[in-house]
């Protein structure tokens, strides 16, 4: 391969890991139930996300993907063991779009602005900025009902991105869209990470989805949900989610992600 | 030749196949958006005359005409029947007495101020309810009971506590509209997804700002439609209690003109009561409720438009 390779834009290939990490999770237990009794949901997981990595959970239904991203959000506690987020508290988003129906796709972005402390007068220019940024420039006074799932979808990344943290936390928000809409999107937010340097911590089960985007895959073994392998993804972004390389390590991902799963149906 | 195709492909600076530049990914979105988006349209006026004002105006035609049939063909004595035009006689009496706007008011200002009343009352008892458990447990059932308790049966207890005075009113208005307001809300509350509450609290609202961005806004559905039923209720109390409850202190208002008429015999008067009861109770919900129910629904897209 061509050494002489530049990157189209300035995604960086692989994180820096010189600094402090932004999220950083050790020796995290969750049970839900009496603890020692029921069987834990997340058992002992270790991961630090250096600043500006884009990384995938990955991992089949009941691997608590979704469980580990709601503690790192702060919806819940663990059991045992502690979570840091550098700076603010993080913004999540969600499979469904979750944006207000009472409010105009503007006003849902003010809101979360105004609920992370930004003055008046500067709420209405900083929401049509970030509109912008999603390529919505002309929806400020769209209703909800109004805009396809894509732009919803856009719509709620944007709300996310004003509640003003670099840590981005995203629960399989692309899954509910059809195919050539969630490739759009992967060029979107492979674009507003860059460009904004966020740290991004995205779960989904989809393993293409998770080589098209991340930097690293972390797959989570099922009942209980444990690092079960990592991979450094040092492919160039943007990326093409049919192309071959993507392929190929989907393929070597998919075996794994299928060894853990077969281990369920030996007892 | 296969060799050299070979080596074009390795050479290509695009081993990752690399996608196309922004401004390309900029029009397929655009592209998608114009397809995907939802169009939302305005029925037009005359379409809405024709569907939704024209019906109702000729059931109304038709009653009447049938009224004066059974009335011209004699089929009961005309003490029982009067005809349409002698209700109309009746309603033009009061007005030329001056009578008619006193009447109507003293009820509509009672039903209006008992009914703000019972909103004031209802609302901070359904939030409660509807948030905190132990009273949940404690107050739900008794709410529910109350509602499907008629409130007429509560004007001989108002009236021996309070008298016969407003008071009494007052009272029963509130033991019927209160307990449908505040159920109202206590639905209109459990119905919101939890993907709202969710969402609210990592942007940030809780407790009370939580409750005033997300909770209530996200109830807002439910608690109009328990709005219109708690003046339906206070509406139809009113008329119970001024229809037994009489004395000077009361003035007249509807419910009493329509016990007055009784006295007197004149059954023109008593259709000429209960017509303007019914007036009166369907203009407030078409004028007032109506137009802010289909508003929030509209605005949230949960109004579906007739085609």
């Amino acid at each position: 391969m061509s050494t002489a390779l530049t990157t189209p834009n300035e995604a960086p290939v692989l994180a820096d890991r010189s600094g402090a990490p932004a999220v950083r999770i050790a020796g995290v237990h969750k049970t839900f139930g009496r603890p020692g009794a029921d069987a834990p949901v997340l058992d002992d997981i270790n991961l630090d996300v250096a600043a500006g990595e884009f990384l995938c959970l990955l991992g089949a239904s009941g691997c608590g993907k979704s469980t580990l991203l709601n503690l790192v959000a702060g919806l819940d506690r663990p059991t045992a063991g502690t979570i840091e987020v550098a700076g603010a508290r993080p913004a999540l988003m969600f499979q469904e779009h979750a944006l207000f129906p009472w409010l105009t796709a503007g006003k849902n972005i003010e809101l979360a602005l105004r609920l992370n402390g930004v003055p008046r007068a500067e709420r209405r220019p900083e929401a049509e900025r970030l509109l912008e940024l999603v390529r919505l420039a002309g929806s400020y006074g769209k209703r909800v009902h109004e805009l396809s799932g894509g732009m919803r979808q856009r719509v709620a990344m944007a709300r996310a991105l004003a509640q003003g943290s670099k840590v981005l936390l995203m629960d399989e928000p692309f899954a509910a869209l059809d195919a050539i809409t969630r490739d759009v999107l992967h060029e979107e937010i492979t674009r507003i990470w860059s460009e904004r340097q966020l740290t991004v911590l995205f779960v989904t089960h989809n393993v293409r989805e998770a080589v098209r985007l991340a930097q690293r895959v972390v797959l989570l073994s099922s009942r209980p949900g444990r690092v079960a392998k990592q991979w450094e993804i040092d492919l160039p972004q943007p990326r093409r989610i049919e192309s071959a390389c993507v392929a190929d390590l989907s393929v070597e991902i998919t075996e794994d992600l299928r060894r853990e799963i077969r281990r369920h149906g030996q007892h | 030749m296969a060799s050299t195709e070979t080596a074009a492909v390795a050479e290509t600076e695009n081993p990752a196949g690399t996608a196309a530049p922004g401004s390309d990914l900029h029009g397929v979105e655009a592209g998608l958006d114009a397809l995907d988006a939802v169009q939302v349209q305005r029925t037009p006026l005359t379409q809405v005359l024709r569907q939704k004002v024209l019906p109702p105006v000729l059931g109304v035609l038709l009653v009447l005409a049938l009224w004066q049939l059974v009335y011209s063909l004699h089929v009961t004595p005309s003490y029982k029947l009067p005809s349409p035009l002698a209700v109309w006689q009746s309603l033009q009496d009061l007005w030329y007495q001056g009578t008619l706007f006193s009447i109507v008011w003293t009820s509509i200002w009672r039903g209006i101020s008992g009914f703000v009343a019972a909103v004031v009352i209802g609302t901070p008892i359904g939030l409660l309810v509807a948030r905190v458990r132990p009273v949940r447990a404690a107050v739900a059932p008794v709410l529910s009971g109350l509602q499907s308790l008629p409130s007429v049966a509560w004007v001989p207890a108002a009236v021996i506590w309070l008298g016969i005075n407003d008071s009494a009113m007052y009272a029963v208005i509130l033991l019927g509209a209160v307990p449908s307001i505040a159920n109202g809300l206590i639905s209109g509350i459990d119905q919101v997804p939890p993907l709202f509450l969710r969402a609210g609290r990592t942007l940030g609202a809780r407790g009370l700002s939580g409750a005033r961005h997300i909770l209530l806004p996200a109830a807002l559905p439910g608690y109009l439609a328990g709005l219109k039923q708690g003046w339906a209720f206070s509406w139809r109390s009113l008329m119970a209690a001024e229809l037994i409850a009489s004395s000077p202190d009361l003035g007249i208002g509807l419910g009493r003109y329509l016990e007055n008429q009784r006295d007197s015999s004149n059954m023109a008067g008593v259709l000429l009561g209960i017509i303007l009861i019914l007036v009166v109770g369907v203009a407030i919900d078409l004028l007032v409720f109506s137009p802010v129910e289909r508003r929030v629904l509209r605005s949230r897209g949960l109004l579906q438009t007739s085609r």
